[in-house]
């Protein structure tokens, strides 16, 4: 590359933005407000595409055709700047090391891009709220932090930006902090995510114990001079790393958070809970694919745990009536699906899921954003209905959306979801059972999608007192861009795609040697998206508000969300609670602990009888011990004191013996 | 300059008194006494600065030091030496004080409205102490100074108590005053055996000495326990939570945490390192629990200065065990985390005492909702508990890792990971209580009470908290050189070391002979 990239300034800007907003915005006119907020994010995607401008030019026009013989010149080499020295104690040393590759040059994009159309459609979304300005300091913030845990060379540092992402959705979440449901859910979102940042850190020390570094690169280069070791303490490092990822990317166990975090503001679903701080622990497992690939048993992990997600969250998103929280759990069933191909060794199949993902995810909260606003803060899909006439760009923009994520041809979400299913099935005996749950997801994805889709769209309006109005055009333009690359995101195909990333994740995925089968299987899930579709139009076509599913055996066990939120509740939280009281603080520290002290101090009566004199309360009496002891130091500075000391000094060393 | 370098640390703990008596004899008229103070601290501070900027890292041995007979003891010159100097380890606290000093002036602004003169004088008579703490090098100066800070302490507590001030400066003495009698025998019985109270001699001659472990042994658990308590240390720390509920918010942003740490490191650690790595598998133990315990027990807090007393219980501990993992990292973590928590705990209770002055009440329950009203306040304090918490880019996360990871790496894998359990359980408390204060609906209090938002002089006080929270955690290199090289890393004579300070640790004050005369 010629020159360079000026890295640094990707994450500063926007962090420039949220110091300007953050501490100045409650007096800034709103539109200095808007346009710091604006052009942070702008400037900052215009870096990363003068970046991905000048690998383009690097990689295939300055390349001259003889260079393909002579070296890997057409193959972008990841451009990594350093500035500085962080943490540099004991045997610890880290830089601020930024890193750029295929992986995140895709993820910058997708990041800076997204995120700058979500700031635009925030202007408008949020035009009337007070903290106005507070929400874009915000909003800024996060694209810095998050900028900071794609560009970072080392673990470290990509914590930084992992635990600052989980602040940003902390603030964003408890936005609305007078609400105690949205205080609430911005409390549990950054706690579940410390569980998992948990597990991050003892990875971390174990990387420091095995490897001695943090840097991506050094572990790298370490594990590659020793192609023999798998498994082991490598295996600990991974489900360690692995824990962190589950948090943060909301799969089971930890994904509780993610639903409540639909309290904030629906851009922000979009922008953080669905796009792209969400789908930080599959980039945080692309980025360390060199360990994990050591490890099978890890591996396998990562595919269960993708692989149950997904059903499971997808089989709660079946009946919920928020229109908001239906799109979370499919977030929480998507990064399932993203999970399944890292654990299955497609990590470019997963990123290309993730970027897709990003396009229709942000398309749909965008879109549920703009139909709740559109109905003055309505959630509820069961009063809605018949908007497509009051509303049409956002039906047709949402109606790309609803075709993309339920995988129809040729919708972006299907050359995606299909990469990563049919690297499932060429994986072994276990991938055949992947495969067939991922397909099964497929189904229930399409049938919920559409569920919502009639429930919102279709049909006569529910509630007629909401008249519903089309958004302004600052939160269109946002939606047709979006819907665009909802439509034509996947047209790259998984097989490019594939090939530019190789050099980052390296090349797991089995070519496609076997053209028929690829195709037999994405016909197939095909059909069964369309099933899924077909199941949705008989049920909700022309639906009252009556929900068809509740006579079904299992609908209370979905409605209730299987009860895990409360399950956690009394075999965590509240057995917590209870002992740091009762046994902690009443026994321990009042009882053992209060009652040894409390007869150290009777048998000290005489030193409390003096004190309590002393304490008269009297400013004389203090000023009067005050000035005792003072002529007791001047007495002891003037007397001569061989005599006195030498006797204590005696006194002592007897004592001593 | 060298003239001043030869004085400087003098100044340092005469310029403090020198304000005590200038207040103390002036009349007791508005603001005089708070106004004379604010000068006082911050020329002291200033004073102070000297120390970074003339400080030479990795040059062995102590700087700015003086040594002079004081008091003679016997005919051949042995006796009491106004002995001070500062090493890396001991600047910067001398430096965090100084900032310290108008940081407290400015929280009793507002809060201190009678015995104006008392307050203030005492106030700089413990600045004064606590220098000397830092600084001294001679056994018995600092022990002297040692119990000075204890005094104006336990006054103010019993004088200023917001409910029943007596009885928690009763507590407070009792529990810091009885450990330090034992603390002086073993003072004085190094003295009868060695004839010096001078701490670079004394460590020469411990480590060659062949006096019998049984007393050595008790010699050095005088000292530590001595310190564990002032820490404090699980389970010593019964009088903190009183302590923190009755002092002003001046003082307990004193009260805990760096004298302890501080004279662990230096006396303990430094003068017995046999003893101290003997008892490090019982204090590993011990920190550990005290990590979980002052967090849970602070989950369950309905105070907030309780909470906080518990917070610190849990935090301390974890410096403790950074300590006494005797790793090169993560001494230098505990070091600058005692440097952070100064920081945090001084801005955390600035804002408390925000919140107790204006609303007259330290019950979490009573709050809700006051984001609205003191938005400004609300702010500073996310930022502080996030610096509390350990957020990556805050100075908290720095050492919080350096000890974490070098426990971890260097000492006990198990340990590590229960200790790092606090992660999450650290979250837990300052998020909850963020929420019970400042967020939901607004309590009945919060709406009927009215409050302004920060004065003036709570927000130079904060201001400058919070960006060197900021900056200690994006640039912990402006302090760890310093830090790194401090007179007595953790190098043992004929004790086999940890790999970790192999590797990194520089050359080492072996000429202290040279300066022993």
């Amino acid at each position: 590359m010629n020159g360079p990239l000026y890295l640094w300034l990707i994450p500063l800007l926007p962090f420039a933005g949220f110091l300007i907003n953050g501490i100045l915005g409650a007096r800034l006119p709103k539109w200095l407000v808007t346009t710091v907020a604006l052009v942070a994010p702008a400037a900052s995607f215009a870096v990363v595409l003068r970046a991905a401008a000048s690998v383009y030019l690097y990689t295939h026009i300055q390349c001259p055709p003889a260079c393909n013989v002579c070296g890997p010149c057409s193959v972008m080499r990841p451009v990594v700047e350093t500035f500085g020295t962080w943490i540099n104690a004991g045997s610890l040393h880290v830089d601020f090391t930024f890193v750029l590759d295929q992986l995140s040059l895709v993820m910058l994009l997708v990041i800076t891009g997204v995120g700058f159309l979500i700031h635009i459609y925030s202007v408008g979304y949020m035009h009337d709220d007070r903290g106005y300005w507070r929400y874009f300091a915000y909003l800024n913030l996060f694209l810095f932090f998050m900028t900071v845990l794609v560009l970072a060379g080392n673990a470290l540092l990509m914590f930084v930006g992992w635990e600052g992402v989980g602040l940003a959705s902390y603030l964003h979440i408890g936005f609305w902090y007078q609400k105690t449901s949205a205080a609430d859910a911005g409390k549990k979102a950054f706690i579940v995510n410390r569980i998992g940042d948990f597990g991050f850190l003892i990875g971390m020390f174990l990387l420091l114990a095995i490897f001695g570094s943090l840097s991506f690169s050094d572990i790298a280069a370490k594990l590659a001079a020793s192609p023999g070791w798998t498994g082991g303490v490598l295996t600990t490092i991974c489900i360690c790393l692995l824990i962190g990822a589950i948090g943060k990317s909301a799969q089971l166990p930890l994904y509780v958070w993610l639903p409540d975090a639909m309290e904030g503001p629906t851009p922000v679903s979009a922008l953080i809970h669905a796009a792209t701080m969400v789908t930080a622990g599959v980039y945080m497992i692309a980025r360390t694919h060199f360990l994990f690939d050591r490890s099978p048993l890890a591996m396998l992990i990562v595919a269960i745990v993708g692989a149950a997600t997904a059903l499971f969250a997808a089989t709660i998103g079946l009946v919920q009536t928020d229109i908001k929280r239906v799109l979370a759990y499919s977030t929480v069933s998507q990064l399932g699906y993203m999970f399944l191909g890292c654990g299955v060794a497609a990590y470019s199949a997963a990123i290309f899921h993730l970027m897709t993902h990003g396009f229709f995810k942000a398309l749909l909260f965008l879109a549920a954003g703009s139909v709740i606003h559109g109905l003055g803060g309505e959630q509820d899909m069961r009063r809605m209905g018949g908007l497509r006439k009051q509303m049409p760009i956002t039906f047709w923009t949402m109606t790309a959306a609803v075709l993309a994520i339920a995988g129809f041809f040729p919708f972006s979400g299907f050359f995606s979801k299909d990469a990563i299913l049919y690297a499932a099935f060429l994986h072994g005996t276990s991938g055949k059972i992947f495969w067939f749950i991922g397909l099964f997801t497929a189904l229930l994805t399409a049938f919920y999608m559409f569920r919502l889709w009639y429930l919102t769209f279709m049909g006569k309006p529910r509630t007629p007192e909401l008249h519903a109005h089309e958004s302004s055009w600052s939160m269109l333009g946002p939606l047709v861009i979006l819907a665009l690359l909802s439509i034509g995101g996947g047209w790259i195909g998984a097989g490019r795609f594939g090939a530019f990333l190789t050099p980052a994740v390296g090349n797991n995925t089995v070519e496609a040697a076997n053209n028929h089968l690829e195709v037999i299987l994405s016909i197939v899930a095909v059909l069964v998206a369309a099933l899924g579709w077909y199941i949705a139009h008989m049920l909700y076509r022309s639906n009252e508000g009556r929900e068809p599913l509740a006579s079904l055996p299992g609908y209370p066990v979905l409605e209730h969300k299987y009860w895990v939120d409360e399950l956690y509740g009394a075999v965590i939280v509240k057995p917590l609670l209870a002992t740091s009281r009762f046994v902690l603080e009443w026994i321990v520290e009042f009882a053992i602990l209060g009652g040894i002290a409390w007869l150290l101090g009777g048998i000290m009566t005489f030193s409390g009888a003096i004190l309590q004199r002393w304490q008269s309360g009297n400013l004389r009496s203090y000023a009067a011990w005050l000035a005792a002891g003072a002529a007791a130091l001047l007495l002891f500075a003037l007397v001569s004191w061989n005599t006195v000391l030498a006797h204590i000094g005696i006194h002592t060393s007897m004592a001593g013996h | 300059m060298d003239a001043i370098d030869n004085s400087i640390l003098t100044w340092i703990l005469l310029a403090p008194i020198a304000g005590a008596i200038l207040i103390a004899v002036l009349p007791d008229r508005g603001k005089l006494p708070a106004w004379l103070s604010l000068i006082t601290t911050l020329v002291t501070f200033g004073l102070t600065l000297h120390l970074p900027a003339h400080f030479i890292p990795g040059q062995p041995g102590f700087q700015f030091e003086i040594n002079k007979p004081w008091i003679a003891l016997s005919p051949d010159g042995a006796g009491i030496f106004y002995h001070v100097g500062v090493d890396g380890l001991s600047m910067w606290l001398v430096v965090l004080s100084g900032l310290l000093g108008p940081v407290g002036v400015l929280a009793s602004w507002n809060a201190i409205k009678e015995r104006k003169k008392v307050f203030y004088s005492l106030f700089m008579v413990q600045q004064s102490a606590m220098f000397g703490v830092f600084v001294a090098l001679d056994l018995m100066v600092y022990y002297g100074f040692w119990e000075l800070t204890l005094v104006p302490m336990a006054v103010l507590i019993a004088m200023y108590g917001r409910k029943d001030g007596p009885r928690a400066a009763t507590k407070f003495f009792l529990f810091t005053f009885i450990p330090s009698a034992p603390l002086l025998v073993a003072i004085l019985w190094l003295y009868a055996k060695t004839g010096t109270f001078n701490f670079t001699d004394l460590r020469v001659i411990l480590a060659n000495s062949t006096f019998s472990s049984g007393a050595m042994f008790w010699v050095a658990l005088a000292f530590l326990v001595a310190f564990a308590v002032k820490v404090p240390v699980f389970p010593l720390h019964g009088w903190l939570a009183d302590s923190f509920s009755e002092a002003p918010v001046a003082l307990s942003m004193v009260i805990a945490g760096k004298l302890g740490l501080y004279s662990m490191l230096r006396f303990h650690v430094g003068l017995f390192p046999v003893q101290s790595r003997a008892i490090a598998p019982v204090l590993i133990a011990l920190t550990v629990i005290g990590v979980l315990y002052g967090a849970c027990l602070a989950l369950v807090q309905r105070d907030f200065w309780k909470l906080i007393a518990f917070a610190s219980v849990s935090h301390f501990s974890l410096i403790t065990l950074g300590i006494y993992g005797f790793t090169l990292t993560g001494r230098d973590g505990a070091i600058y985390q005692t440097l952070n928590e100064g920081v945090i705990e001084g801005a955390l209770f600035v804002l408390l005492g925000v919140l107790d002055t204006r609303y007259t009440t330290s019950q979490i329950a009573s709050y809700g909702g006051v984001a609205a009203k003191l938005p400004r306040t609300a702010s500073f304090f996310v930022i502080t508990i996030l610096a509390m918490a350990g957020l990556p880019m805050l100075n908290g996360f720095i050492g919080e890792f350096l000890i974490l990871s070098g426990t971890f790496t260097g000492v006990s894998k198990g340990w590590a990971i229960v200790a790092t359990i606090t992660v999450i359980l650290g979250a837990a408390y300052v998020l909850w209580l963020v929420q019970r204060i400042f967020y939901g609906p607004e309590s009945p209090m919060a709406t009927t009470q009215p409050a302004v938002d920060l004065r003036i002089n709570e927000w130079v006080a904060l201001v400058p908290l919070a960006l060197l929270m900021l900056v200690m955690g994006v640039a912990p290199n402006l302090w760890m050189p310093a830090i790194e090289h401090t007179a007595d890393s953790p190098r043992v004579p004929q004790q086999v070391q940890t790999t970790d300070a192999q590797q990194k640790t520089g050359p080492m004050p072996m000429n202290i002979a040279a300066e022993a005369k």
